[in-house]
């Protein structure tokens, strides 16, 4: 029902978009995995419940509770039994997923720029003329 | 025929409780010849909401109404809970039909009332919480509301039942995107894990997202059965442009029919 949000100790918006080309899920593990390396759900921090986060989010509670395994099975959230779900204490690991998620991110950006012809090399000299301007 | 049928293997063992709440064997309906339902076979587990989808006439309120004791199959069974459907599976099953079927001099708060006496699962609390979130006036006559109003009415009621299974037809034909966000809202917003609903539309754009599994159905038979993501993942396009795609390539395959 519609309840007060109460389940989580910070009060933040946490803004989820979808397109409906791809799993929902693996968008929520992305959308979420970039909330706990940009420090939106600090180290710690306690997860709203999977009903919350499927209101929030518009999506079916299973495909949450998915995306949560998923996020455990990462090491980036873990369990408190009975108590709910937390942001990773380990803030190493959060460092290495965060490199991890800016190769990714860069490989996929340079896959698609070699789609559009240009190579390494025109790519960096585009990029630093970017930052100049 | 038979090999229009496309099975996606689930790829995750997830439900513990192998008995699912609702279950089509080998159902068939027609009247005279014209054959409405062919075969019809379909599980669907607890805690699971599962989309119905298909074109207007493919077959889909007549599934929903055999479940609902308003048809009775021509072959095969419809089982809840593995039991043949009865007065006993209508208690636990929440249905909101296509068309309307309130008292519509009726004023809102007395349409709740006749809710509440007639079902005993009826949370008249919640059903009254929820119209006031919806804006709904409960003085007001039901005949002197707008259609998307009614319908929200219709549907309010429908989730003030604490059932174990949610049949949904069409609940969003007449409302106004707005509106339909809302009531997706509503729905996931009461959605208990134990109970399942079953929603059938043609609108899948606006309702994909909460699904957990698919069954398209098409000339009276299910074409196609997959976990919705599984689905995604596998022909890279919503749920959506696939029942788009699937349905103008089977239209163009399909032979005449006499």
């Amino acid at each position: 029902m519609y309840q007060q949000n109460n389940t989580t100790n910070f009060n933040l918006e946490l803004n989820f978009s979808f397109d409906n080309e791809r799993p929902i899920y693996i968008q929520l593990v992305e959308q979420i995995e970039v909330m706990i390396i940009s420090g939106k759900l600090p180290p710690s921090s306690k997860l709203p419940s999977v009903r919350e986060l499927a209101t929030r989010a518009r999506v079916n509670p299973n495909t949450i509770q998915r995306a949560l395994l998923e996020l455990e099975r990462k090491n980036l959230i873990y369990t408190e039994r009975t108590n709910g779900k937390f942001v990773s204490k380990n803030l190493a690991r959060l460092v290495d997923s965060h490199e991890e998620y800016i190769k990714n991110r860069v490989a996929e950006f340079v896959v698609e720029m070699h789609a559009l012809g240009l190579n390494e090399r025109e790519l960096i000299k585009i990029i630093k003329e970017g930052k100049k301007s | 025929m038979t090999n229009h049928k496309t099975k996606i293997k689930e790829s995750k063992s997830t439900s513990v409780n192998k008995t699912p709440l609702l279950e089509y064997r080998d159902v068939s309906k027609s009247y005279g010849d014209k054959t409405v339902l062919e075969n019809i076979n379909l599980k669907i587990p607890r805690g699971r909401i599962v989309g119905l989808l298909g074109k207007n006439g493919a077959g889909k309120t007549t599934l929903i109404k055999l479940a609902n004791d308003l048809l009775q199959p021509t072959n095969g069974e419809v089982l809840f809970d593995n039991k043949p459907i009865s007065i006993e599976s209508k208690r636990k099953i929440s249905y909101l039909p296509e068309l309307t079927y309130l008292d519509k001099t009726m004023k809102v708060h007395e349409a709740v009332a006749f809710f509440a006496e007639f079902y005993h699962d009826f949370d008249i609390d919640k059903a009254k919480e929820l119209a006031k979130i919806l804006d709904l006036d409960l003085n007001k006559k039901i005949i002197k509301m707008s259609k998307g109003m009614q319908e929200k009415l219709q549907l309010i009621l429908v989730i003030s039942r604490k059932a174990d299974l949610y049949i949904l037809d069409e609940p969003l034909g007449g409302i106004d995107p707005a509106t339909r966000d809302f009531i997706l809202d509503t729905i996931l917003s009461n959605f208990d894990t134990n109970a399942s609903l079953l929603i059938s539309t043609h609108l899948i754009a606006d309702i994909e997202r909460i699904l957990d599994e698919v069954f398209f159905i098409d000339d009276g038979k299910v074409v196609l059965e997959s976990e919705a993501d599984t689905l995604r993942q596998k022909e890279h396009g919503s749920i959506d442009e696939i029942f788009r795609k699937r349905f103008r390539s089977y239209s163009a395959m399909k032979p005449n029919h006499t």
